[in-house]
């Protein structure tokens, strides 16, 4: 394209902050996240079909405190993307899109990926599956 | 009512300067519904081996219908992540041969991280 000098979108140093950006930025943001996290699964399954060893090696770095933290952003990060998402499928279809519903459907995407990271990491770390 | 000067033949043959019409944007909202189901059931599996050795997780993974969901999940989530960092590079990155070489690069990555996933389910699941 060419470059003008002129600003371009998206034009962040001159909007007011509100719900409805941000949640369309995060999606933005958490999705590249979750792509890298996509490599994380297929490192979880290489290291099964190599070997004991390897997925040793996999398991002992997932349960490491710094696995560990990572994991539970990434619990966060996925529940907002696929909260947010799903939000996206139904506006897709022309509901939703009056400014007031807009901005609740907002909070409540945000709002339900903060629980459902909770309900997951209690269960895991309250040991209610052993 | 706006009226379209185009005549609807060239509107349809030339699907818009994307020169493929809405595929990109529906293909991003098939994956995505598909992903629903299946992170959800990825999690629920994953849950369900928390703290499993490896003989578990390697016979938990070699049950056809787990292989068959993996092997779904790895190719719609790699699909709809390639489809969706197009968009954020399109958008963002302003310099042509950077935006070029960047959507060519993920989709290289995006392939060759596919296939790794895809043999390592099946080699497990084929008992190799």
């Amino acid at each position: 394209m060419a470059q003008t000098g002129r600003p371009l979108s998206p034009h962040l140093q001159v909007y007011k902050w509100q719900v409805q950006m941000v949640t369309s930025i995060l999606h933005r943001a958490t999705g590249i996240i979750n792509a890298v996290g996509s490599l994380i699964i297929v490192w979880g399954l290489a290291s099964v079909a190599a070997g004991p060893e390897a997925f040793a090696t996999f398991t002992g770095v997932a349960g490491s405190p710094f696995g560990t933290v990572v994991l539970v952003g990434w619990t966060l990060n996925f529940f907002y993307h696929l909260c947010n998402g799903i939000r996206h499928l139904v506006q897709d279809t022309g509901a939703g899109y009056a400014v007031p519903s807009f901005v609740r459907s907002s909070w409540l995407g945000i709002v339900a990926a903060f629980v459902l990271t909770a309900l997951v990491w209690a269960y895991i770390l309250t040991g209610a599956h052993a | 009512m706006s009226k379209d000067l185009r005549n609807p033949l060239a509107r349809a043959r030339g699907l818009g300067s994307a020169k493929e019409g809405v595929s990109h944007w529906m293909l991003q909202r098939v994956t995505a519904l598909g992903l629903v189901f299946l992170t959800l059931w990825f999690i629920g599996t994953v849950l369900s081996i928390l703290h499993a050795d490896y003989a578990t997780a390697r016979a938990t993974l070699a049950k056809p219908w787990n292989a068959v969901m993996l092997i779904a999940l790895i190719l719609t989530m790699f699909r709809h992540l390639t489809l969706g960092l197009q968009v954020v590079i399109e958008d963002y990155v302003h310099t042509r041969w950077l935006e070029v070489a960047s959507l060519v690069i993920i989709k290289f990555i995006a392939v060759l991280a596919a296939l790794t996933g895809v043999l390592a389910v099946l080699r497990v699941a084929l008992g190799s």
